[in-house]
């Protein structure tokens, strides 16, 4: 027992001596990672900056798992009453974030004239899911698209044109069947193209193929979900049909599988995010390029990704602090380091125009397609109750293409679902 | 040296407000969560009586889990079993290299779920996992083990066996070497031969080591879901969902903490019942010395 007490006594005297200092806050910040991508690394090189430069505070970077898993923590936390004072949650969990009442609108206490600037220089297309209300909520941080990553050795062993890629579904189709390969017993070696179909990650790309087909899952009241329309079951068919005549191999295709997939030569193509462009930059043995997303009326692409958000349950110090954090995050050097490191899309003109970024999308241009993907792009599926109602979406999408069922069916079945949860919100 | 009944209470106060604290308050905090309805800062949670259990009887996903659960555990549990006294009986042989062997079938029991299900994963990655390249060596077409509703379940129970096995296998080999040589030649005398031994001899020793096994083996088969988590989030089509897993992603996924709370007692209930079977069971059919 006495060596107990010894030993707490210096760690008693540590907290009481930091308490005087003045104006000083201590930020604890959460954070995931969703990519093949030194992602760690990189934000703590960034939080050590913003801690060198501002010695009166301190920050712990917590890297918390996943999306799902950070925001887990996050509300769990906030529920105990010890909310991290600053997060990078999904832009989309908005609404279960408001919902909740942990969050503080960040327009609410960026207010000068300079914090208004700030906000306005972020892209419109990565802005629209942070506002509820005539409030933004949230600050674009390590957003992402996905694009066509395709392998131009395989486009060229196929006999097509390498700087070619499929802009409709059909030619996605027509291209597809002359890149699949088998081998003598008639097995598949190279698929033409790869979906991941499966979990959320299947639900955010076929956010793209919808929107490609002119129509959209959800809309910004967050109560509404659109599932039961002609663009969703185009969508679901256009998968199916791929399937059928062997583009792509039949039934779910994991998320996590899939960069690898392709640096293996298993795919000849794949729909995967930005968030991978570090990853298979580094380590494809081939001549491999990025075009958009094939489309069924044009192009269209999901955007997807974590923002910044601050908590409520903080003192005025903390906010302060954790808004000056926030804002160093984003400017315009660090969101190119960070898009650099990871493949983001840099969600500000100001970090493109950087010399680092400008020599960057020399050496690297595919970064550059995303960007020129973004007027098409719209946001991810969003509602109140997200994931709830996501998972309508996902059993409607794994039922059809893994369990046989009819799209037309599955698809009303998942709209009677959601709309039974988002009545009590209209 | 007696205790005094003072110092008894006070050495009892620790482990049993561990008790009270992480299983019987969280449990009866279940049941009386059970009957309220989900709150939020938009809708104060409310009384709503058995509604949450009314929902329970109507949740077609819920059918479909515990169905899942029951092919998991009736799947694995015998195998485990059977695989475990196979591994026992051959490290405890005299067959050269046992000590080896014994590490090697220990192993998948010493490393965490989490770590296996990432090996697994990359055995079953269609085209480029291992399966994949056996199965394609031989010519046969490959499988998606993962992403077809058919197989899922089955690729996940495997996962299970490879990882229960050896620890199983290390209760059997204890029991085994516990087995008197004596009954053994005696009943060798008479003139049994091996197989003879193992069904009448041998197994009915291992009766308690087979009970207590199988019943742990049952609650694991409940408690274990770090492998769905990592490898499947329970799809395609919650063709892999278990108990535990849907009541994970109700409560933290979904963040219905009512519905969740609703589930846990359901888990309680089977659980408990469970329990009771087991130590009825015990009481009865088990062969002491």
């Amino acid at each position: 027992m006495k060596t107990g007490y010894l030993t707490a006594l210096p760690l008693v005297m540590a907290m009481g001596a930091a308490t005087p200092m003045a104006h000083a806050a201590d930020l604890e910040f959460y954070f995931p990672v969703g990519v093949n991508a030194p992602a760690v690394a990189t934000i703590e090189q960034l939080t050590s900056a913003w801690a060198a430069q501002n010695p009166q505070h301190t920050v712990k970077a917590v890297y918390a798992g996943n999306y799902e898993e950070t925001t887990t923590k996050a509300l769990t936390a906030a529920q105990a009453g010890d909310p991290p004072q600053v997060a990078v949650l999904l832009a989309i969990d908005i609404f279960t974030l408001i919902e909740e009442d942990v969050v503080l609108p960040i327009s609410d206490i960026a207010t000068s004239d300079a914090d208004k600037a700030w906000i306005d220089s972020f892209y419109e297309g990565f802005m629209v899911d942070t506002r509820f209300d005539g409030k933004t909520y949230s600050i674009p941080f390590q957003r992402s698209t996905p694009v066509f990553y395709y392998n131009k050795d395989a486009w060229r062993a196929a006999g097509l044109d390498p700087e070619v890629t499929p802009k409709t579904w059909d030619e996605m189709v027509e291209m597809g069947k002359k890149l699949t390969v088998k081998d003598a017993n008639g097995n598949v070696t190279q698929w033409g193209t790869r979906i991941p179909n499966l979990g959320l990650a299947g639900a955010w790309l076929f956010g793209g193929l919808v929107k490609s087909k002119g129509d959209v899952l959800s809309t910004d009241t967050g109560t509404e979900a659109r599932f039961d329309t002609e663009a969703a079951k185009a969508s679901l068919e256009f998968m199916l049909r791929l399937a059928d005549e062997e583009v792509m191999q039949p039934g779910g295709v994991t998320w996590g599988d899939t960069p690898k997939a392709f640096l293996e030569g298993q795919a000849a193509s794949i729909w995967t995010s930005t968030g991978n462009l570090a990853f298979i930059n580094e380590n494809a043995e081939f001549d491999w390029g990025v075009g958009f997303l094939p489309g069924g009326d044009g192009p269209g692409a999901p955007v997807g990704g974590g923002n910044f958000y601050i908590f409520k349950d903080t003192t005025d110090e903390e906010r302060e602090a954790a808004l000056d954090f926030v804002r160093f995050m984003t400017t315009p050097e660090n969101q190119a380091i960070w898009s650099m490191a990871t493949g983001y899309v840099a969600p500000s003109q100001a970090a493109w125009e950087t010399p680092e970024m400008q020599a960057y999308a020399e050496d690297l241009p595919q970064a550059l397609v995303a960007l020129d993907q973004m007027p098409y792009a719209y946001r991810e599926f969003a509602t109140f109750q997200r994931a709830r109602v996501t998972q309508f979406l996902v059993d409607a999408i794994e039922g059809v293409i893994t369990g046989g069922d009819e799209p037309a069916a599955a698809l009303a079945e998942a709209q009677e679902k959601a709309d039974d949860v988002l009545g009590e919100y209209r | 040296m007696r205790l005094s009944y003072g110092m008894g209470f006070i050495l009892l106060l620790v482990p049993c407000s561990l008790l009270v604290a992480f299983t019987h308050y969280p449990a009866l905090k279940a049941l009386l969560n059970s009957f309220w309805n989900n709150g939020s800062s938009f809708r104060p949670s409310r009384f709503v009586g058995v509604k949450n259990y009314e929902t329970l009887l109507q949740d077609d996903k819920l059918g479909q889990v515990l169905i899942n659960s029951f092919i998991y555990a009736i799947g694995t549990v015998p195998v485990a079993i059977a695989l475990a006294i196979g591994m026992a009986l051959l490290v405890n042989s005299k067959l050269p290299a046992t000590g080896l062997m014994r590490l090697s079938f220990f192993l998948p029991t010493m490393l965490p779920m989490v770590a296996v299900a990432n090996i697994w994963l990359f055995f079953y990655a269609p085209g480029i996992g291992l399966a994949s390249q056996i199965m394609t060596w031989l010519g046969l077409p490959t499988i998606n083990f993962l992403g077809s509703t058919e197989t899922s379940l089955a690729s996940m129970m495997v996962v299970a066996v490879w990882k229960e096995a050896g620890l199983f296998m290390i209760f059997y080999l204890a029991a085994l070497q516990s087995i008197p040589t004596n009954l053994k030649d005696a009943a060798r005398l008479e003139g049994a031969g091996s197989v003879r031994i193992f069904f009448d001899v041998v197994m009915p020793l291992l009766r308690p080591t087979t009970i207590f096994v199988a019943v742990n083996a049952l609650i694991n088969a409940f408690r274990l879901v770090d492998h769905i988590v990592v490898m499947t989030r329970g799809g395609p089509s919650n063709s892999s969902s278990l108990l535990l897993y849907y009541i994970y992603e109700v409560t933290f996924g979904f963040r219905d903490f009512a519905y969740g709370a609703t589930l846990t007692v359901l888990m309680v209930v089977i659980l408990g019942f469970l329990a009771a079977v087991q130590f009825w069971v015990l009481n009865r059919k088990a062969h002491y010395q």
